[in-house]
Parts: structure tokens; C-alpha cells; sequence
């Protein structure tokens, strides 16, 4: 390659390049949309993480239909309270604020109390081993622990443990559900972060047979909803329920009482 | 009659999609409504036909005429990301319904290979100015073609007792694969 070859070349790329650039400079202007000065403000309000709760392609569609009255600051369930306001202002409305939301995983059965059944050495996601034959655990109604809600979350607000079971991190939580939408087994739910007492386990077989898939199963065995007289705890086939909007206070009784330890106490009650 | 004979070659004997395996990304992606296959057939269909003639222009009278044959890439990389652009605002500014149908399909023709695809193609066959852009259009033809009939079976698929493993994109794949096999029986057309 001879210099001037090289200078054509620098000269027609850059010259190109300008030429575009000047152009779109100025369609910009000339071509400039009205656009309702609300869409950017909301937009700026937005939590931009384009997560698609709302049901829209991201925070920018959000945008334009709320501004057009078509959807509501609500179905954001990313939004924090501060921005709800400031967005409820600028559209002129007024809004009422919802419990926020926290993402739950209802398994504890960790590579450390679950029992193997086979080794799965094929695509590492939840989704494609639970095509296959549901993973390595045992369990087929526990997580897979191979973090697909890990990698859908835009919060960075769930992790793995070292037992490769999610945790999920309260604080960061914004309750989008993505997690929820990804996991395969439906392991994961949201839940107002006013509940706190949780049966860790979606085990439905008998206390037997759950015992032997996961040191951490919910069997069945009725001590929690004894230990409370049925008041807030109930054993539906074979899995203790807890009854959020009665059982509120005495949170440490059944925790103590069972015997897996399935029952879990998350969150405190201050964090709201 | 050249003109024709461009035209049936483009759309139907080297189907960009199903024949040449161009532009399989948007292909899959945007196959699973009859109506924004139909939306991102015309926008593409639209920016190929641009395309052609600027990226015929520009090779003719720069890139041929300063000897600089191997800038071939980087400049329609960039007169098409330009180009597609310049379009937005402009169906922003003129139309609004038609840039909602539009959507997002737009900016994502940016980096649809089949364009490039078309670009390369152009130079290699040596057309003309007329020819070229009939090229283009054609190319564009065929691409809404493929993505329609696509379309149309996924739709039906939507209701067909699949079998597990299959259902979602192995299916379609599958599909895709039995589309292609049926166009090449295009290929002795001519």
C-alpha cells in the first residue's frame, strides 16, 4: 500500500463519515418530532432497567403510555416510592402506594442437605436440565441450583450460595419477577416484605419419601400446626401453608418445633 | 425482461433468508405475529431498496474510482447505519402510525446481515444503476416472503400438539429447515 492509497482512503472514510454525520446533525433539527414533554421526564423517573414488568419493550414505551393515560406508575413494580411520586406530579395524579414486593425461594435444599440422584454434566441452566431429567437433585419440586434466576435478574439482587441455592437479597429486590417467570420449577414467589415466616419446601410427597430427597423437606408431620392450635399453620398434602394475614405474631414457636427446620424466618420487621 | 429475470432470481431463486441463510436472526425473531412479519418485511424491503442505490453510487464513484475496493465493508457498514437512521427521523417526522407499526424493527435493521448481504452481493454481480435497485427491492421481497409464510405456519404451530422438547425455538428451526428445502426446489426456475 503506496501513501497516497492511504490518504485516499483516510480522505473518502472520514469524508463519508462527516458527510453522514452533518446530515443527521441536521435531519435532527429539521426533522425534530414534537414529542409530549412529559415521555422524558417519566423516562428520566424510571428505573431504566428495561426489566418488561410493565408489559411494555422497555422504560421509554412505559413512558410514552403512561403519558397517554394508558397504563399506570403501579404496574412498575420496579419504581421506588420516591420516583412514583415524582412521576404521580408530573402526570397530575394522584398514587396510592403498594406493599413493596420481595422475591422468596421456597427451597432450602442446598447441595449440603439435598441427595443426588445422578451427576448432569449437559447445558448448565435450570431450563435445560430440567428438560433432560430435572438435574442432579433428587427432589423434583426443589431448585435445580443451576441459577437461571441468577442470570435474569437486573438488580444483581439474587445469588448463589456456596451450596448453589439462591438467596435472594431483600434489600436489592425490587420484585420484578423476572426470577420468578425463569425458574422451571416454580420454586421462586414474590411476596409483601411484611411477610416474614416461611415453609421453605414445595415437597408434596409423604414425610417419608421427602425425607430421603432432602435433610431440609417438609414432611408433613403437624407438629408446627399443632404447636399453634391450626391458628396460621396448615398441613395441605403433606406441606405445612402458612397463613400470612393470621399468623403475624408469634413467629418463633413452629420455627423452633420443626424438626427439618423447613419453617424460616426471612427479613426482619423493620425493613420495609 | 433482464429486469424480471433479476427480479424472480433475488425474491425467490436465492431467497436471502432460506436459500443464502442471510438475515436469520430477524428470521426467527420477529416470525411469531403475521403482523410484524408483515411490519419488518416492509422496513427492511424499504431500507434494501435505499440501500442499493446509495451503496451503488458510493462504490461506483469512490470506492471504484480511488482504487479503494477494500473499504468495501466498513463504508456500507457505515452508509447503512446512517442511512437507516436518516429513515427513522424521517418516518418519525412524516408519518407517526407508520414509525409505531415500525417500532423497534427499525433500528434493528442496523445490524441485520442481510443487508451487508445485499451490499457485498451488488458489487459482485456488476449491475447497473436500475438494475441494482431492482435487486435491492427484490431482496427485500423475498426476505418479507420468507418471514410471512414463517409467520403464518408459527401461528398455526401456536396451536399444534407438539411434542414437549420440541415446542419454542427447535420447532422452529425444524420449520425453517423444511422452508429451505422447499426453496431449493426454486433453483432450477431458470
Amino acid at each position: 500500500m503506496n501513501s497516497t492509497t492511504f490518504l485516499y482512503s483516510l480522505l473518502s472514510m472520514g469524508g463519508i463519515g462527516l458527510f453522514f454525520s452533518i446530515l443527521i446533525a441536521v435531519a435532527n433539527k429539521k426533522l425534530h418530532v414534537e414529542e409530549d414533554p412529559k415521555i422524558s421526564l417519566i423516562a428520566e423517573c424510571l428505573p431504566g432497567a428495561n426489566c418488561g414488568s410493565c408489559g411494555y419493550a422497555g422504560c421509554n414505551n412505559f413512558a410514552e403510555a403512561l403519558a397517554g393515560g394508558k397504563s399506570q406508575i403501579s404496574n412498575c413494580p420496579v419504581c421506588s416510592p420516591s420516583a412514583r411520586e415524582e412521576i404521580a406530579r408530573i402526570l397530575g395524579v394522584s398514587v396510592e402506594i403498594g406493599e413493596r414486593q420481595v422475591a422468596v425461594v421456597f427451597c432450602q435444599g442446598g447441595d449440603d442437605v439435598a441427595t443426588k440422584k445422578a451427576e448432569y454434566r449437559g447445558i448448565k441452566t435450570c431450563s435445560a436440565a430440567n428438560l433432560v431429567s430435572g438435574g442432579e437433585r433428587a427432589c423434583s419440586y426443589g431448585c435445580i441450583g443451576l441459577g437461571d434466576c441468577v442470570t435474569v435478574c437486573p438488580f444483581d439482587a439474587i445469588h448463589m450460595d456456596e451450596n448453589n441455592l439462591p438467596v435472594v437479597d431483600r434489600a436489592k429486590c425490587t420484585g420484578c419477577g423476572n426470577c420468578v417467570a425463569a425458574c422451571p420449577r416454580g420454586v421462586i414467589e414474590l411476596h409483601p416484605i411484611s411477610h416474614h415466616v416461611f415453609v421453605l419446601c414445595r415437597n408434596r410427597d409423604i414425610g417419608r419419601i421427602a425425607r430421603t430427597v432432602c435433610k431440609r423437606a417438609c414432611t408433613g408431620c403437624l407438629l408446627c400446626e399443632k404447636a399453634v392450635n391450626g391458628q396460621g399453620f396448615k398441613v395441605v398434602d403433606n406441606l405445612a401453608v402458612v397463613d400470612h394475614d393470621v399468623y403475624t405474631k408469634e413467629l418463633v414457636l413452629p420455627t423452633e418445633k420443626c424438626p427439618t427446620k423447613a419453617i424460616v424466618i426471612l427479613g426482619t420487621k423493620d425493613e420495609h | 425482461m433482464d429486469l424480471i429475470l433479476i427480479f424472480i432470481s433475488a425474491a425467490v431463486i436465492n431467497n436471502y433468508v432460506l436459500v443464502s441463510f442471510l438475515g436469520i436472526c430477524p428470521f426467527i425473531g420477529v416470525s411469531k405475529k403475521l403482523g410484524s412479519a408483515v411490519s419488518m418485511g416492509m422496513a427492511t424491503t424499504f431500507v434494501m431498496t435505499i440501500t442499493a442505490a446509495v451503496t451503488w453510487l458510493l462504490n461506483k464513484y469512490i470506492l471504484v474510482g480511488l482504487h479503494l475496493e477494500f473499504l468495501q465493508i466498513v463504508s456500507f457498514i457505515l452508509v447503512i447505519a446512517s442511512l437507516v437512521q436518516l429513515v427513522e427521523m424521517f418516518i418519525k417526522k412524516v408519518s407517526r402510525p407508520l414509525y409505531d407499526a415500525l417500532g423497534i424493527f427499525l433500528p434493528l435493521i442496523t445490524t441485520n446481515c442481510a443487508i451487508l448481504g445485499l451490499a457485498l452481493f451488488l458489487v459482485m454481480k456488476q449491475y447497473n444503476f436500475v438494475e441494482s435497485i431492482v435487486f435491492g427491492f427484490a431482496s427485500g421481497a423475498g426476505f418479507t416472503l420468507a418471514l410471512v409464510i414463517m409467520a403464518g405456519i408459527r401461528e398455526e404451530l401456536e396451536l399444534a400438539d407438539v411434542p414437549e422438547p420440541f415446542k419454542g425455538a427447535p420447532i422452529t428451526l425444524i420449520v425453517a429447515g423444511c422452508l429451505a428445502l422447499a426453496f431449493m426446489g426454486f433453483s432450477g426456475l431458470i
